[in-house]
């Protein structure tokens, strides 16, 4: 039935067929992609609210299900207001810089064995590469504003971020030796292997039980790489307002909030494939699919507002710190213990 | 034309347009944001050519790394960029010179033989891996080169660490773990006298 | 090309010098109390270690590769690393003093001391164009940082930023040179470039304008005219222990840099590359000795005397082949290195001097510091007219015996004007030398204040500046082992 569908539209469509055919594949990733980021939203404020002992939104559509289309329309109709001394071409630039690379990431994404837009064989360079470009929307929306709490934003977001990467890829170090490649579905394949996936226990065979200390480094990186809390002095309501963000209304402010949900779901998507097996099924009498991916990036995400919810924010200079003096070495040592374990008769890779 | 000739010549134009921003336009956060475009476009190129490695490691340490701590230097400083031109109208002539010189010799140099192949190498196959066949050649006959550049990483890490650390004086610092550590008896000593009378 | 597993044992002194480098940095950073006493004590000891690797290792001539072909282990490479060493050597023991005076002395210092000198070992024994780069750079990178050390200090930090900005410039020259060549021959290999240009495989014209790169890229590293600029200000700027090793270890460098390069190379083109440097040649001679005459600061007086001195090592190289005989190579070749190596000796004792009277709050870099010394301290007084003399050239030292090499060389290659300019420069130069005695012998000193120095320092300096008197009577010995260096070499 599917498969005569395809057949008649690439009938239609003729030689132009493979253009349209990707193109289709994105819009069926965007557009639950900006429904994730909309109720993700929504999930943030009800679930804090309740960590709170409030209830959270509640008014708009049953149970305040419609609030985040109400967002999205109120931030459509408000002016985007340009100050009077912005660099206006940049100021423009910045949000879309930061919107770009969140969405761009995802090309690389697989969602399970063949569910994917490209299947790149250097898929997490891919990924690290263009998630180094996220750091430029601050920057320059920072730089544009002209004035001076985006520009401290700016100034905290580039040293944050381009330090906390150091220590997400080293991470990833380890998880590229132990599964032998750069490939997102080889990653996940190579977890499907051990004594515990043949046991039918294949939670214990995912990478994070042997490289548990990567693992957490990964996802604590991740979270400050998002500036999330509470690594958000980027934005730092109580100090510099909204960082970067400040001068931005309407839709230019939504861009950048856009930006920031997918990199949160991006992240969790990340680390499930990395450390936790992607979509593969923790135990062996139920099937791998889709389904596992998500359930394990909804872990994650609810990590991310729980955090948001308990900490306090950390003092700038304890983020630098934390980057640089345990995270990097962390995983220097741990890259150390997994290269002698790989190469030792211990092994539990080969 | 091919696909890929329209591709090469789009971001060799952007390349070629952004380096010539970078040196023209006034403003240097501009004119380092133009750099980065030229970065971006160089990668483009590099894929075409199949080589996918350099060109995201291109992208991953040069925009995403070096470029970011460039324009932060950049943003930071009061560039008076009127100072800077000043002299440039009496050096010109001897600037125009100086490229016309090179010009002429890359043309000389490019248009012989040596650099013009008889034809492209054949495309490598779909699941050849520019990663592996890198790290294999980078860990066995360039090891040597490989460790030295490490050595030279290490010298500026040095020299940059040497020339510009500078522990402040004029701060009191407490250390938590050392505040934790504190036990009432290294504060407080109890001593037992008789009691007094008035 | 197939991987075969290095023979480490040949570049056993480099890897000596790499790791004892990282234990200085470990220990200069987690035993801070000790570490300035520790890290001089392990930087000599890394020295004298490797010199004895390096000594040890001699004993068998034949040219031998590992790493593939990119390290090469030959008697050239060996001689003058031994001589690398004691440069280092010497900057550590004069200088230690005035580094404890100005508050300089940390284990970074000399942690870019070894690095330094790790690159200049390398750089000595490439035998590929990449490793010849990445040897340069570590060398040069870490003495930009040394230069730069007393960084509170306007007139260093200028003269790194000088250093700095022209030695990127010159890299780059280099760079582009190299990337022509790797473009014609498709190898970086020298032995596979040298077979190449010899063979007249490849478009000569790249060939020859990537020697035009490759030579002026040499060219800044020597210092010599045109890409002289930086050598006057770097000399002055630097810290005067940092000033003696700029003017010893990186100059054997860059002969090792040319040598590899031309002969090792480009000898095919020699040709084409000898008239090159015989402007080089001129024109520092020419300028080196006139612009020295007008200096009143004693360190832009040496920098302009080491650009001369640098043009007579030029001539030495470019008398090799002479219409297309190469009957000459080995004199020219000898002669040299003998030259570089006899002006290290020289410059290392020179500036000795400078440091021997420099003490807190006083550089003593001109001239008239030398006032009178000879009431002062008779015995250094005679030691720095040892120097003086031998650098002029006077007969019968070490500098007249290696400029009488080198304008033999020059003579049997047929350039006898070249010879007599030479000789003519060097008469003039001699003005300048002289005036530095006529200075502490003739003059009322203008501080009478003890000379400050440790007893090594003494007795090494005193040796050194004797060295330059005894080689003097008898060359043979250093000549015979520079000789011997070239042909076993080549």
């Amino acid at each position: 039935m599917m498969e005569a569908t395809w057949q008649t539209l690439a009938t239609w469509f003729g030689p132009t067929w493979p253009a349209v055919w990707v193109l289709l594949k994105i819009i069926a990733l965007l557009i639950p992609l900006m429904l994730a980021v909309a109720y993700l939203t929504f999930a943030e404020r009800k679930v804090i609210g309740y960590m709170q002992v409030r209830i959270g939104p509640n008014r708009v559509g049953p149970k305040g299900w419609l609030q985040p289309i109400a967002d999205a329309l109120k931030l459509l109709f408000k002016e985007v207001i340009f100050p009077t001394q912005a660099n206006k071409g940049l100021y423009v630039i910045g949000p879309i810089m930061a919107l770009t690379p969140a969405l761009l990431a995802w090309v690389a994404i697989p969602f399970g064995e063949n569910t994917w837009i490209a299947n790149l064989n250097a898929g997490v360079l891919f990924v690290l590469a263009v998630t180094s470009l996220e750091v430029y929307g601050v920057i320059i929306a920072g730089w544009a504003s002209n004035s001076k709490y985006p520009f401290l934003g700016a100034m905290r977001a580039s040293a944050q971020m381009v330090s906390y990467e150091v220590a997400m890829g080293f991470g990833l170090i380890s998880v590229l030796l132990v599964a032998g490649s750069l490939n997102f579905i080889d990653i996940v394949h190579s977890q499907a292997q051990g004594r515990f996936a043949e046991m039918g226990l294949g939670f214990l065979s995912w990478n994070w039980l042997p490289l548990l200390p990567l693992a957490v480094v990964y996802f604590i990186s991740g979270v400050a790489e998002t500036n999330r809390a509470p690594f958000d002095v980027v934005e730092g309501e109580s100090e510099i307002v909204a960082g970067h963000m400040v001068e931005y209304s309407g839709m230019a402010f939504a861009l950048f909030f856009l930006a920031e949900y997918a990199n949160m779901i991006l992240v969790s998507f990340l680390t499930s494939i990395f450390f936790f097996g992607g979509w593969l099924s923790p135990v062996g009498f139920l099937p791998d699919g889709l389904h596992w991916l998500l359930i394990k990036a909804a872990v994650f995400l609810f990590l991310f507002l729980w955090f948001r919810a308990t900490f306090p924010r950390f003092r700038y200079d304890h983020i630098m710190r934390l980057g640089w003096k345990v995270f990097v070495p962390i995983t220097l040592i741990w890259l150390f213990v997994v290269t002698v374990w790989l190469l030792s008769p211990l092994s539990i890779w080969r | 034309m091919e696909f890929q000739t329209v591709v090469f010549y789009l971001f060799g134009a952007i390349a070629v347009a952004a380096a010539l921003g970078v040196i023209l336009v006034r403003n240097p956060v501009h004119a380092a944001l133009c750099l980065v475009l030229v970065f971006f476009s160089s990668a483009a190129i590099w894929l075409l050519l199949e080589a996918e490695f350099l060109a995201i490691t291109l992208v991953l340490v040069y925009v995403g790394a070096v470029m970011v701590l460039f324009l932060f230097v950049v943003m930071m400083l009061d560039i008076n960029v009127d100072r800077l031109r000043e002299g440039f109208w009496s050096n010109l002539p001897l600037g125009l010179l100086v490229a016309a010189v090179l010009v002429v010799e890359m043309l000389l140099v490019l248009t012989g033989d040596v650099f013009r192949q008889a034809s492209s190498p054949p495309a490598l196959p779909t699941d050849a891996s520019n990663t592996e066949s890198i790290g294999r050649v980078l860990y066995t006959l360039y090891s040597y080169p490989f460790e030295l550049a490490a050595m030279i990483l290490l010298v500026a890490m040095v020299a940059a660490v040497s020339l510009t650390l500078r522990k402040r004086k004029d701060v009191r610092y407490l250390d938590p773990a050392e505040q934790v550590k504190v036990k009432a008896a290294d504060r407080l000593r109890v001593i037992s006298m008789p009691a007094e009378k008035e | 090309m197939e991987f075969e597993r290095p023979d480490f044992s040949l570049a056993a002194a480099e890897i000596f010098v790499a790791v004892m480098a990282l234990v200085v940095m470990v220990t200069g950073t987690f035993l801070r109390r000790i570490s300035r006493e520790l890290g001089y004590a392990l930087a000599q000891l890394t020295v004298i270690g490797a010199a004895f690797i390096t000594v040890f290792s001699v004993d068998d001539p034949t040219v031998r590769y590992t790493f593939g072909t990119m390290y090469v282990s030959d008697w050239l490479g060996q001689v003058l690393k031994l001589f690398i060493y004691l440069s280092v050597f010497a900057s550590l023991l004069y200088g230690r003093l005035y580094l404890i005076e100005r508050r300089l002395e940390k284990a970074e210092y000399y942690v870019l001391m070894l690095l330094s000198m790790l690159g200049a070992m390398i750089l000595v024994s490439a035998n590929n164009l990449l490793v010849l780069y990445l040897g340069l750079e570590m060398m040069t990178l870490a003495l930009y940082a040394l230069v730069a050390f007393d960084r509170d200090n306007g007139l260093r930090s200028e003269a790194a930023i000088k250093y700095f900005v022209l030695g990127a410039i010159s890299s780059g020259l280099l760079l582009y040179g190299m990337s022509m060549i790797y473009g014609a021959t498709g190898s970086l290999d020298l032995g596979v470039v040298g077979q190449a240009v010899s063979l007249g495989a490849g478009d000569e014209l790249v060939f020859k304008f990537g020697l035009a790169f490759l030579v002026a890229g040499i060219a800044f590293k020597f210092g010599v005219v045109p890409f002289h600029m930086w050598v006057a200000d770097v000399y002055h700027g630097a810290p005067t222990p940092v000033t003696l090793l700029i003017s010893s270890a990186p100059k054997l460098a860059a002969f090792a840099l040319a040598v590899r390069l031309l002969v090792g190379g480009f000898f095919g083109l020699a040709e084409t590359w000898q008239p090159m440097l015989m402007l080089l040649a001129v024109a520092s001679i020419v300028l080196g000795n006139l612009a020295a005459i007008a200096q009143s600061n004693i360190k832009r007086m040496l920098a302009y005397s080491g650009i001369s001195h640098m043009g007579f090592v030029l001539l030495g190289l470019l008398a090799g082949v002479t219409d297309g005989g190469h009957q000459q190579v080995f004199n020219a070749y000898s002669s040299a290195l003998f030259y570089a190596v006899s002006y290290a000796l020289m410059s290392l004792a020179s500036f000795g001097m400078v440091l021997l009277l420099a003490r807190t709050g006083f550089e003593a870099e001109h001239i008239d510091d030398f006032k009178g010394l000879n009431r002062r301290s008779p015995w250094f007084a005679a030691m720095m007219m040892l120097v003086m003399f031998s650098m002029a050239g006077i007969p019968f030292f070490l500098g007249f015996f290696a400029k009488f090499a080198v304008l033999e060389a020059v003579v049997s290659a047929g350039h006898t004007w070249l010879a007599v300019l030479a000789v003519i420069m060097s008469v003039i130069g001699a003005y300048y030398y002289l005036r530095v005695v006529k200075v502490m012998y003739f003059d009322e000193p203008m501080d009478r204040t003890a000379l400050i120095a440790s007893s090594e320092t003494r007795v090494l300096l005193s040796a050194n500046a004797l060295t330059l008197a005894v080689a003097g009577l008898m060359p043979q010995g250093l000549m015979a082992v520079c000789g011997y260096a070239v042909l076993t070499s080549f």
